[in-house]
């Protein structure tokens, strides 16, 4: 029983710990999903997402 | 003992949730959507220097004016400017982005990943900087 308990007591331990961790150290792999995502739109490498035009704008709203 | 089991589950849920919410990068704030707009405007006139490999992709995430005699003299000035543009628009982009996610410290590592990147998506042909800071034609 007393084993459990301080077993326990360390896993609580190490997931503060992993808390503590993930909010200090870059998240690398993000950062990267983040760059590709970004540097696909500046340079236009993803096309298929942009047809010829947009769907119509409501311009010109009656007064 | 049930109460150190359901502290323990609740330790992992926490855990589990704070990992997930790491997964993602937040990078849709208006501050960062405008930078990428104005560079993506941007791209249509650096993309022929890239090609002629007047301009090139520096190493810590910037371009550079590589080759300027590639450069008619009258265009000059004005691929000079555009340079410059274009770098102050990334250093805004990687500030947001670390500041956008709490992190202003992450500035430099945003801008090491984001230069890596740069880097292996560019076109053949365009030159880049190793990591020894030497200009290669990818």
């Amino acid at each position: 029983m007393q084993k459990r308990v301080v077993g326990s007591v360390g896993a609580i331990g190490l997931l503060l710990a992993g808390c503590v961790t993930i909010n200090i150290y870059f998240p690398a792999a993000a950062a990267e999903k983040a760059a590709d995502k970004i540097i696909d739109e500046v340079w236009q490498l993803k096309q298929e997402a942009k047809p010829a035009a947009p769907a119509a704008e409501t311009k010109g709203e009656a007064k | 003992m049930n109460k150190w089991m359901n502290l323990c589950f609740i330790g992992m849920l926490a855990f589990a949730s704070a990992a997930l919410a790491a997964a993602d990068l937040e990078i849709n704030t208006p501050a960062i959507t405008a930078l990428k707009n104005t560079m993506q405007a941007r791209h249509g006139q650096l993309a022929p220097h890239y090609a002629s490999g007047a301009v090139g992709l520096t190493r810590d995430g910037n371009v550079a004016l590589r080759d300027a005699s590639s450069v008619p003299l009258a265009a000059r000035q004005s691929v000079n400017g555009l340079v410059a543009d274009e770098n102050r628009d990334r250093a805004g982009l990687y500030r947001e982005i670390a500041r956008a996610n709490g992190h202003p410290e992450w500035e430099a590592e945003v801008r090491s990943t984001f230069a890596q990147r740069w880097i292996d998506k560019a076109a053949s042909g365009w030159w880049v900087q190793n990591a020894g800071g030497a200009w290669v034609r990818k």
